[in-house]
């Protein structure tokens, strides 16, 4: 199969890539760039494991090509942390032990992350909406959800 | 069935430059290739095996496909690149056609939402689609292209059988177009899914009414039913219970028993028959109450 090769942002990083044709943005971050932070769940759009930032949105990474990303903007989970230093939002996660085997969690941060700078303020009904496609086998949510309003204040 | 494997089948990824390059290559390539928008659909039934394909057409940025607008005179265009998220957020939408906003808003969750569109929704012909019966009780018509130029087709005889349209090999929706809305609209959908959102819906009932002199009853109504026949249909059925008498709350419960029989749903692994048929009534009837509620203020 012929490779398209594209040039995209990660995480701030110009990237020149050569994907396979049928390849996903998710094998691309993950077997390409080896940014193992943005996990496989289902491979299926219904567990968010795999959401990243496509041009400031969150998206499935699982059901986008990659060779349709010429051009896009994308931030992964390892793109939240600056300088060394955690996300308000990250900190937040944590200090409300939202985190338990952490599988949801880089799908969990990239939504909630997009959730905070469409809506600084939401509310508790406004939070669980935005991560109705992320789910979460281990914390019953409660905790993520305090998390993602402690980041809020 | 979930095949957890991350990767697509072996296809080539193809952008037309224009509609006419898209429609030719579709054309020439039956069966191998079809027009790919969000993805949503098409990437499950390929991981499935139940779709394959050598070719995804990525449609998206050819001329009209990223339209969205809103004159008073024409009415919405929503051009075939538009997510579902686009819609229901867009304050136009919110203000003249609050049922869509509120249908495409149904949809998954709000990360495939960005993905998904009304179009691939139209266009994938499921029974569950759930923008559908309301693009359709709102009068739609859809702009397609194929190799012989632009034809419209209305959204009410756009479909054949699940998963089937009447659409030929080469043909692309360019965008829908809704007519100006009635005056006085109101409307919603009201869908029933295994969770309380996110899922496919077990049962979807989309009602819009409005006043009318036309009608004996001084209002007509206009209801679509979602997962309960092989594609989405408008209940003229429930409709004309509410078109010659006085509403009342008892002529409610009458159109609501009316979709219930106008239904030919089938079992599945998210409901009965038996359960969806039950769900029509009750949904309709709470669709319907909640409707004129807000209509006769
Ligand atoms: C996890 C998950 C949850 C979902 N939940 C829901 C839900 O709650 N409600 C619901 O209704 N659906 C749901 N879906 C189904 C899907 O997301 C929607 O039907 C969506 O609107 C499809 O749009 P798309 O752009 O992604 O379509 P695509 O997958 O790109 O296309 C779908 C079909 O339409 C054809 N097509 C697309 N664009 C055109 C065009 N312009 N011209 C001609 N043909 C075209 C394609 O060839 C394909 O056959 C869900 C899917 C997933 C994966
Ligand atoms: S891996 Fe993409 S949604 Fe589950
Ligand atoms: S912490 Fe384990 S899935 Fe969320």
């Amino acid at each position: 199969m012929t490779l398209k090769t594209i040039t995209l942002t990660v995480n701030d990083m110009v990237e020149t890539v050569d994907v396979p044709q049928n390849m996903t943005l998710l094998q691309m971050i993950r077997e390409k760039l080896s940014l193992t932070g943005t996990k496989n769940g289902c491979s299926a759009g219904e567990c968010g494991a795999c959401t990243v930032l496509m041009n400031g949105e969150p998206v499935n990474s699982c059901m986008v090509l990659a060779a349709e990303c010429e051009g896009a903007t994308i931030v992964t989970v390892e793109g939240l942390a600056k300088g060394g230093k955690l996300s308000k939002l990250q900190e937040a996660i944590v200090k409300a032990g939202g985190v338990q085997c952490g599988f949801c969690t880089p799908g969990m941060l990239i939504s909630a992350t997009a959730l905070l700078n469409r809506n600084p303020h939401p509310t508790d009904t406004e939070i669980r909406s935005a991560i109705v496609g992320n789910l979460c086998r281990c914390t019953g949510y409660v905790r993520i959800v305090d998390g993602i309003k402690m980041a809020a204040k | 069935m979930i095949n957890p494997h991350p990767g697509l089948p072996e296809l080539q990824y193809v952008k037309p430059a224009t509609l006419k390059e898209a429609s030719k290559f579709l054309a020439e390539n039956v069966g191998t290739a079809k027009p790919y928008s969000g993805g949503t659909d098409s990437f499950v039934r390929l991981r499935d095996g139940v779709l394959k394909l050598d070719y995804l057409v990525d449609i998206k940025g050819l001329e009209g496909t990223k339209e969205l607008s809103f004159d008073s005179k024409k009415g919405l265009t929503i051009g075939a690149a538009i997510t579902m998220n686009q819609v229901a957020c867009h304050p136009d939408v919110i203000k003249h056609y609050p049922n869509l906003a509120e249908a495409a808003g149904s949809v998954a969750s709000y990360q495939l939402r960005n993905r998904a569109t009304i179009i691939g929704n139209i266009c994938n012909a499921s029974p569950a689609g759930d923008t559908i019966g309301t693009c359709m009780i709102l009068d739609g018509v859809l702009k397609v292209h194929g190799v012989d130029g632009v034809r419209d087709v209305p959204l009410n005889s756009f479909f054949l059988a699940p998963g089937r349209t009447v659409l030929k090999p080469g043909d692309v929706v360019v965008a829908i177009h809704l007519p100006p809305p009635p005056k006085g609209l109101v409307g919603t959908y009201k869908k029933l899914g295994r969770n309380r959102i996110g899922d496919l819906s077990i049962v979807g009932v989309a009602v819009a009414a409005y006043p009318s002199s036309d009608s004996a009853s001084g209002y007509r109504f206009r209801i679509a039913l979602a997962s309960v026949a092989p594609v989405p249909f408008e209940s003229f059925k429930a409709e004309g219970v509410l078109s010659g008498k006085k509403i009342t709350a008892e002529l409610i419960d009458e159109a609501a028993v009316a979709a219930m029989d106008s239904v030919t749903p089938i079992d599945d692994v998210r409901g009965s028959a038996r359960y969806r048929k039950q769900m029509v009534k009750n949904l309709t009837r709470e669709a319907l109450t909640e409707v004129w509620t807000k209509l006769s203020k």
